[in-house]
């Protein structure tokens, strides 16, 4: 705290406040636009920020309810939001839980055992890490079309397939277990040893269920980059009805079919819950992701 | 449970046993399928899994095992790959390997001379009965009942019938007969001297012959139209005499040739020079503005005669915690030419309605401005973490000289924050210059170059531009996106050099 004030600094102050509240403005507008522009009328209309005409229909078109058409029937949405958000939480739970079985183990090893080739093996992984699946998309697509022909249930076209080709990206969970379990002492699992636990005992019994709070977080991060993934789905998913919301999103914004207001309701209820996980656990999540360093 | 001591003694070995014997089953089956490359790669995981869990000397490899094979098989593996094809001619005309291709041309059929058949086909059950009446001598033969096959030819014979006999039932509606044009050409009818007949049109049969046959010197020779097809080897077609390619063609190595295409066939090259600078000026321009903008805020959030910081805080994280294909999306929608929001109110404004997505100059300036909106919080978290770690009595001193809060900023906080922030902004702009997900959603590289052969954007950046060869307009050239995406691997390699260099710097000033 700086003993010496300035006598200019209550001017300071005030303008400082009054960049931050603008900065604050632009911030915000965009995400205040897309809740206000879901419960208007219509996929053109305009208007101020608070609707004076308060409809559901978009609301109503976002949860697959029948919606009143143009020529006044009724008739059923033809992009199937709720099964996009049921396919994006799928696939997103699955690779959270294979992120958690694969990376937990590795972490251990490269925290408490000895062995050759163990610098290697962490730099290896985190050089991995830099290269972009994007750049390996041909090789993808590819490599899970030839899967497709042996075993239909992992190709091209399957949540399955897209939760194998996630599971490699482990090398930041990984990464930041290890510095987890190296903040609890090594006494406590010595302890064990000495009681006759062998070390895979040790493991499991006394070091995972302390590790509990770093795994709930590598969950949630690896959860979360399932769901906000988009190269690798859009090169995998094909027919509508198996698409994530990252990928389907996209087909409400075509010139020849733009449907803004439907898109603000899907966008609304699928964002929503994950930026207030987000919010909610980022001084947890943030150590995570600035070991790595970019959101994706 | 619990287990004798014997018996808990054989329970490992015996669930490994099992456990073998069940990825053998599955290399087996992989391998009756064709694809052998996946059953090796099936196999060696095996075998080094089985070494791993049974040795003593291994046993931290057990714990990494997991981990390093998912990492070896769907990150390193892929990048192999990627190398590999940019060294062939894999595309959508040169899809198949060579035996696929091979079978494919055996497989052809192509109708021969002799009688034509009228044709209907009687749905008896799940089987199909025919009846064939000679066009021209008004001879009738009946065949059936038979189970036809879409994947493999059936063989069904016929027998001579009275022209007048009823109907076998009732006739397939077309809709259906349409439905299973595949397995009804599958039929092979034989006639009872002896001639084949097979489907030809919906109502028709005639006698057809398999076009090509194979010969043990490699080459097809092509009853139709004589001659023989020989595989060229350089280009992926089987050819004629005269060097016509026949489809389908077959994927072959082309050696450096996709490299040289990119380097010196104008058509690429020229896009391709045009889309590089772009895309560093766009991941460099990105790290500026994102990074100043982070910077002075996490200064003044790190100012305590300023109230409410946390709110502030909170409200400028939002960007970063929001999802991105959501907030691009967004940005998309906000900007749009005509109905947009933000033209909207600079109509009102200043009565201006900026084309953003069909000048290249606003288009790019665009992607900047949402991609800052987008990455400063990043950066301001980063800096004010840094910004905390400055020991405050520098500030103290620079006060008792008389020193403003610019002075402060340049003199102090910047020189002490560039060495431990340059490995970041350096990762930054690696991340951007793979930013696929922002051009992909926002742009999809549009507005297009006008003089180029090939379709490129004046916004897309090197990793778009090779999705588009590849998944979208320029038929699906796998090999030559390939050897692209290799570039960029190459470049994003270099990057990654200097960022470690950087690190060891940072590291080395922390202690």
């Amino acid at each position: 705290m700086a003993i010496v004030i300035d006598k200019s600094q209550r001017w300071r102050v005030l303008a400082a406040h009054i960049a931050l509240i603008l900065l604050c403005a632009a911030v915000l507008f965009p995400l205040l636009m897309v809740i206000s522009i879901s419960l208007r009328p219509g996929n053109f209309a305009t208007g101020r920020i608070i609707p004076e005409h308060i409809s559901l229909e978009h609301w109503r078109f976002a949860l697959g309810l029948p919606v009143r058409a143009a020529d006044g029937r009724m008739v059923i949405p033809d992009l199937p939001v709720l099964r996009w958000l049921w396919n994006s939480v799928k696939v997103a739970a699955m690779s959270g839980c294979t992120a958690l079985l694969l990376s937990t183990t590795a972490a251990y090893a490269f925290a408490r055992l000895n062995f050759g080739g163990k610098k290697a093996a962490l730099t290896g992984l985190m050089l991995l890490q830099m290269f972009p699946s994007v750049l390996a998309l041909v090789a993808i697509h590819a490599i899970f079309s030839r899967i497709g022909n042996a075993f239909p249930a992992f190709g091209v076209d399957s949540h399955f397939s897209l939760v194998l080709a996630y599971s490699g990206g482990i090398a930041l969970h990984v990464w930041t277990i290890k510095g987890f379990y190296e903040t609890i002492p090594v006494e406590i699992e010595e302890a064990a040893k000495v009681d006759g636990a062998t070390p895979w005992q040790a493991f499991r019994m006394v070091l995972l269920p302390m590790a509990v709070p770093i795994l709930m977080v590598i969950f949630l991060l690896a959860f979360i980059g399932a769901i906000i993934e988009y190269p690798v789905a859009s090169v995998l998913l094909r027919h509508q009805e198996n698409l994530t919301m990252a990928v389907g999103s996209k087909m409400f914004l075509y010139e020849q079919k733009y449907l803004w207001g439907d898109f603000a309701a899907s966008a609304v209820l699928s964002g929503l819950p994950i930026t207030v996980v987000f919010v909610l656990a980022q001084k947890w999540m943030i150590s995570g992701l600035t070991a790595g360093g970019i959101k994706g | 449970m619990t287990l004798p001591p014997p018996l808990r003694r054989m329970l490992a070995p015996a669930l490994a046993a099992v456990a073998v014997l069940g990825a053998l089953y599955l290399v087996t089956i992989v391998y009756a399928t064709g694809e052998t490359l996946l059953a090796m790669t099936i196999l060696a995981t095996t075998a080094i899994a089985l070494w791993l869990y049974t040795s003593q000397r291994t046993y931290a490899w057990r714990y990494l095992f997991p981990g390093i094979a998912a990492a070896l098989i769907f990150v390193v593996f892929p990048m192999v790959y990627t190398f590999g094809v940019g060294f062939t001619n894999y595309s959508s005309a040169n899809l198949l390997s060579f035996k696929r291709a091979t079978t494919y041309l055996v497989e052809e059929t192509y109708r021969a001379e002799g009688a034509t058949f009228t044709s209907a086909v009687f749905a008896d059950g799940a089987k199909v009965r025919l009846r064939l009446e000679d066009a021209d001598s008004g001879a009738v033969f009946t065949a059936g009942p038979v189970a036809a096959d879409p994947e493999r030819t059936v063989e069904v014979g016929a027998v001579p019938a009275p022209g007048d006999a009823p109907a076998p039932g009732p006739e397939l509606p077309l809709k259906e007969l349409i439905a299973n044009q595949k397995a009804l050409k599958n039929l092979s009818v034989v006639l009872p001297g002896g001639a084949l007949v097979r489907m030809t049109g919906l109502h028709e049969f005639a006698p057809v012959r398999p076009r090509y046959t194979a010969n043990p010197d490699g080459s097809l020779t092509d009853h139709e139209q004589g001659g023989a097809l020989r595989p060229n080897w350089k280009s992926g077609f089987y050819e004629t005499a005269d060097g016509r390619p026949v489809q389908p063609g077959f994927t072959v190595g082309v050696g450096w040739g996709n490299y040289t295409r990119i380097f010196t066939d104008a058509s690429l090259r020229q896009p391709f020079g045009r889309i590089f600078l772009w895309t560093v000026a766009f991941a460099g321009l990105t790290v500026v503005f994102a990074t100043s903008l982070g910077m002075v805020l996490a200064v003044l959030l790190s100012w305590d005669a300023l109230r409410g910081r946390s709110v502030y805080r909170l409200l400028l994280f939002l960007p970063y915690a929001v999802p991105g294909f959501i907030s691009i999306l967004v940005f998309k929608g906000l900007f749009n030419n005509n109905t947009g929001e933000i033209n909207l109110i600079l109509h009102t404004l200043f009565g201006i309605r900026p084309t953003w997505f069909s000048d290249p100059f606003l288009a790019r300036s665009m992607l900047l401005i949402v991609n800052t909106w987008l990455g400063f919080p990043y950066m301001m978290l980063i800096c004010m973490g840094l910004i905390k770690a400055i020991p405050a009595d520098l500030y103290e001193a620079s006060a008792v000289a008389g020193a403003g809060p610019l002075t402060n900023f340049f003199r102090i906080t910047v020189p002490l924050i560039r060495r431990p922030l340059t490995p970041l902004l350096i990762s930054s702009f690696a991340f951007n210059f793979n930013n696929f997900v922002l051009i992909s959603l926002l742009t999809a590289g549009h507005p297009d170059f006008l003089d180029t052969t090939v379709p490129a954007g004046t916004t897309d950046l090197l990793v778009s531009y090779t999705y588009r060869m590849a998944f979208q307009d320029s038929g699906q050239q796998y090999g030559l996106a390939a050897a692209i995406s290799t570039v960029i691997f190459l470049l994003v390699a270099a990057i990654c050099l200097v960022q470690i260099r950087t690190t060891r710097i940072a590291e080395a000033d922390k202690r």
